[in-house]
């Protein structure tokens, strides 16, 4: 890298294109400039949304950008500079930012921060004081601190935050039954109230004790025209960091779990996320609820990719072979014939062999079986075998395509080479044209493993992980593969939400399709050495 | 001559990435709308501000039209985002803590206890218009003694007959519905969805709480406690009376709801079991239909699942006080449920609400008087998945007792 650096730098000083008033100038200046522009409005929209973090990358990024492109030197960067931001933001962001979430609990129960935990739990325990009569209200103010009015059976009462309800004798009501002039006090029309969202928020968040007694309860709004008592039942105190419970004295603090629990052991429901370390990770592999139908599952997964490479390329070779031979007639439309499963989406083909092997309804029964009730998709190993079926009728056009090519670009003169030497037929094929057709194939051989080890859409369209295992607490099926079984414990389909464990598998894949498509793309190194 | 031009793209650019990013949250976003026309004190102007809420296809022209009369009045702009009714659930609370949620959604009452334990919703009062609503509907949206939501409908699932095949007479019990089905001459007694393989618990819930097996155990006031209550004696005998009927070939693995849907409506089963939905999107116009509680088959009353729905209101709204405005005032009004009510029928949850014209209704609202509501504490989200696989095997083939235990063990481990 860095001699072709030096290349570049020694060479003999040239002005570049980029550097002369002339037409790729213009373009470039052009390209800039939208990249600022853009640039500049995407910080502004981070500054806005206050996000900083996002605002930090996003100037980075655009200062970057302006130096390699403004710079005489840096050539490479010039090349690769866009390639590796896309990577940073799109993989390199979204592959950490699942990591960090592997470290919390973060799912059903832990679903925010602490502050909202607390403002939930409070808003939980305030409940109305039975048999509160509806005041009608006017918000009232003085400088800076609001207040409530009350036409309390005709008597008006003022009272504010630290001042309990008293009466005001000299007040008027008006004709909606609410106070229309208080003296002292300065009338905030319902209007303003709901325009000012500031001021809106304060009179929601507004308690008025109705009496010195804390117990009597407070008045409270909901939409600014009447009030009603309230109580709460849990008192927060930010400085000890503990909610109390003033009916029953527990006091409730906050644990390393993100949960707040009471000094008698209970819980209050609403939790917050923590970082939790590698608990996700060891509960993977020690907690024998999980680990039992994980270990099937993953088993399962290494199985089905395999076996899908490995029949979708034999199959797809053999027609590849078959439909390369001279003799054959019309080979351009069979060949088109053969692509179209791969032409087709896959969750729409996926769909459509879900209802064709159903057992009553679908044609598979009905046509090939002589309407004999086999259930597919509800024994765990028909199930398994259909998956592999529907997967191989997907993907062995693609492997047909990529022979046929390869095989095309074989050079005529190795093949005749050792027709000479008397090689034929299968030992033709065994010993010259399929090492050869390796050398092209195994690269995406690899890739297909790998694209078929994260191959969601036709789990969850055919079967839906399903049959589920009868043994396991987790609600994982035969066919679930990793990424499906992720999809089911983080929760986004419907049950408990546990994305932190979820994040965890998801890190463990991605660390095992890694590993193995470097091991395996060493491994290929080699063949092309033949 | 450039730096012009480049600072004009710059805010032409920024102004349009600008609005493209506000549109989708609460802030404050500039509107022309007109101010309130009155001029008198209680009018209120609330221009500038943007109320978000979260509805369905069916829900959107309804709530479209109360908002209209609510962006008229107050000035407000009422923004509508249509989403798929399963995708709310998760979307909601995962978005509501980072603050970029909706100020209002439409949600199941089923959802309520895990929205609670996330600290996503916010109570509501309804003040004087809780007297309007059915109590079952506002109970359903309660949770320890909080309302949380607004309703607008409930539903649960019952038997509807086609009077062209069987007499108009609802079956006591499910052998005799299975009787009079297959004197009818139809292929099939009854049909209803088990989700082509993959079990459907909602649609024999009716049949197994017969059999005394309710889904969890209740406290005094009635409230779900998570105790399972599906295992023992009662839920062993449902279990092999499921095995029973679908080796008789009563009760089908197979069938999805489209499918049961054709084959009622095609006459080649006098029965079908679903809910109201399917009286709008089943194609059974033209038939001539009756609507009864599903019977049972064990010696206690069928009880189905009742669902209701409603608008919550986030915990971390900004506009707190115009969502309860535009919820009590607007939404909480007998024309604004009964726009709802016209656009998707189910069963009406506020005084007055209704229609003369469509007579099956009656038989949904006896069957839900006969039904539990559906649990909303946080643990039934545990629930489904397992117990789906778990009839699915049963009816396709399992040793039922073993099967039934074995998930009511496994149930019971994951919620404890």
């Amino acid at each position: 890298m860095s001699t072709r650096q030096d290349e570049v730098t020694a060479a003999p000083p040239r002005e570049s294109h980029a550097r002369q008033f002339g037409a790729g100038f213009v373009v470039k200046l052009l390209l800039m400039m939208a990249v600022n522009a853009f640039g500049i409005a995407a910080i502004l929209s981070a500054w806005n949304a206050g996000a900083w973090a996002v605002l930090g990358g996003l100037v980075a990024f655009l200062l970057l950008a302006d130096v390699i492109y403004f710079s005489r030197r840096m050539l490479p960067l010039k090349y690769l500079y866009p390639g590796l931001v896309f990577l940073l933001v799109f993989q390199v962001f979204a592959m950490a930012y699942t990591a960090y979430i592997a470290t919390t609990n973060y799912g059903a129960g832990h679903n925010g921060s602490k502050e909202q935990a607390v403002e939930a739990a409070l808003i939980q325990a305030e409940t109305e004081v039975e048999g509160s009569p509806t005041y009608p209200l006017t918000v009232v103010r003085d400088g800076d601190t609001l207040g409530f009015a009350v036409n309390d059976d005709g008597t008006v009462r003022v009272g504010t935050e630290d001042q309990p309800l008293e009466d005001a004798p000299d007040a008027t009501v008006g004709d909606n039954g609410a106070p229309s002039e208080v003296p002292g006090w300065e009338v905030v029309p319902r209007g303003d109230l709901l325009s000012d969202q500031a001021l809106a928020q304060d009179v929601i968040d507004l308690r008025v004790p109705i009496s010195d007694e804390a117990d009597d309860g407070s008045l409270r709004t909901r939409e600014g025209a009447t009030a009603k008592i309230y109580r709460s039942s849990l008192d927060w105190d930010p400085e000890a960091d503990t909610l109390t419970n003033t009916d029953t004295d527990v006091v409730y603090s906050p644990n390393d779990r993100g949960t707040f629990v009471g000094d008698d052991g209970s819980t209050l429901p609403t939790g917050w996320y923590v970082g939790v370390g590698l608990d996700n990770f060891s509960r993977a592999v020690t907690d024998a609820e999980i680990r039992a139908p994980l270990f099937k599952v993953t088993a399962w997964t290494f199985a089905f990719a395999l076996l899908t490479v490995v029949t979708s390329f034999l199959l797809g070779l053999l027609f590849a072979l078959i439909f390369n031979d001279d003799r054959i007639k019309g080979k351009k439309t069979l060949r088109t014939l053969f692509i179209l499963p791969y032409a087709f989406p896959a969750f729409m083909s996926a769909l459509l062999w879900r209802g064709m092997l159903n057992p009553e309804f679908g044609i598979i029964n009905k046509f090939f079986f002589f309407g004999a009730d086999i259930s597919w998709l509800q024994d765990p190993w028909l199930a398994r075998f259909a998956v592999l079926f529907v997967n191989l009728w997907l993907s062995y056009p693609y492997w047909f395509l990529v022979c046929t090519g390869a095989l095309q670009s074989l050079s005529s003169e190795t093949t005749e080479a050792a027709r000479i030497d008397g090689a034929s037929g299968w030992r033709l094929f065994r010993s010259i044209t399929f090492p050869l057709l390796l050398v092209s194939t195994a690269p995406l051989a690899i890739a297909s493993f790998a694209f078929n080890f994260n191959n969601f859409t036709i789990i969850y369209m055919l079967t839906g992980g399903g049959p589920n295992f009868d043994d396991t607490t987790l609600p994982l099926g035969a066919t679930d593969i990793l990424i499906s079984a992720i999809y089911e414990i983080s929760g986004v389909a419907g049950g408990r939400a546990d994305f932190g464990l979820a994040s965890a598998l998801a890190v463990f894949v991605f660390v095992v399709v890694g590993v193995i498509s470097a091991l395996a793309f060493r491994q290929t190194r080699k063949l092309e050495e033949f | 001559m450039r730096n012009t031009i480049g600072k004009v793209a710059v805010v032409a650019t920024s102004v349009a990435l600008l609005a493209a990013c506000s549109s989708g949250t609460t802030e404050e976003t500039p509107s022309s709308a007109a101010p309130a026309a009155s001029e008198s004190e209680a009018a209120i102007d609330a221009t500038g501000l943007t109320l978000t809420v979260w509805v369905d296809e069916n829900r959107k022209p309804a709530v479209e039209a109360a908002a209209e009369q609510f962006e008229t009045d107050t000035g407000a702009t009422v923004e509508l985002v249509q989403k798929n009714f399963e995708d709310i659930r998760t979307d909601f609370l995962a978005q509501v803590p980072t603050g970029k949620g909706p100020d209002i959604t439409i949600g199941a009452n089923d959802w309520l206890g895990e929205l609670v334990e996330a600290g996503v919703v916010n109570t509501v009062d309804l003040g004087d218009k809780a007297g309007s609503f059915e109590q079952v509907a506002l109970d359903a949206l309660t949770l320890d003694g909080q309302l949380y939501g607004v309703p607008f409908f409930s539903e649960a699932i019952a038997l509807i007959a086609n009077m062209d095949l069987v007499a108009d007479e609802a079956p006591a019990t499910w052998d005799d519905m299975i009787a009079m089905g297959e004197e009818s001459g139809a292929n099939r007694p009854v049909v209803f969805t088990t989700s082509m393989g993959d079990g459907d618990a909602y649609h024999l819930y009716p049949v197994q709480t017969s059999f005394g097996a309710p889904v969890f155990a209740q406290d005094d006031t009635g409230a779900f406690i998570p105790e399972v209550a599906m295992g023992g004696e009662n839920g062993e005998a449902f279990a092999t009376w499921l095995s029973e009927q679908a080796e008789a070939g009563n009760v089908s693995a197979n069938l999805d709801n489209e499918t049961a849907y054709e084959l009622f409506a095609s006459g080649k089963s006098p029965y079908i079991i679903t809910g109201p939905w399917a009286m709008t999107i089943g194609g059974f116009d033209g038939l001539d239909m009756q609507v009864y509680p599903v019977p049972g088959a064990g010696d206690e009353q069928a009880a189905p699942f009742v669902g209701v729905q409603g608008f919550y209101v986030s915990s971390q709204s900004e506009n707190t006080l115009l969502a309860n405005e535009f919820l009590t005032n607007y939404m909480a009004t007998q024309e604004a449920q009964q726009t709802l009510y016209d656009l998707d029928p189910r069963i009406p949850v506020f005084e007055g609400v209704g229609s003369d014209d469509k007579p099956w209704l009656q038989g949904f609202v006896d069957a839900a008087a006969q039904g539990v509501l559906l649990p909303s504490i946080p643990e039934m989200g545990e629930v489904w998945s397992r117990w789906n696989a778990a009839e699915s095997k049963i009816i396709n083939g399992a040793d039922p007792v073993k099967t039934w235990n074995a998930f009511v063990t496994d149930l019971e481990k994951a919620i404890s």
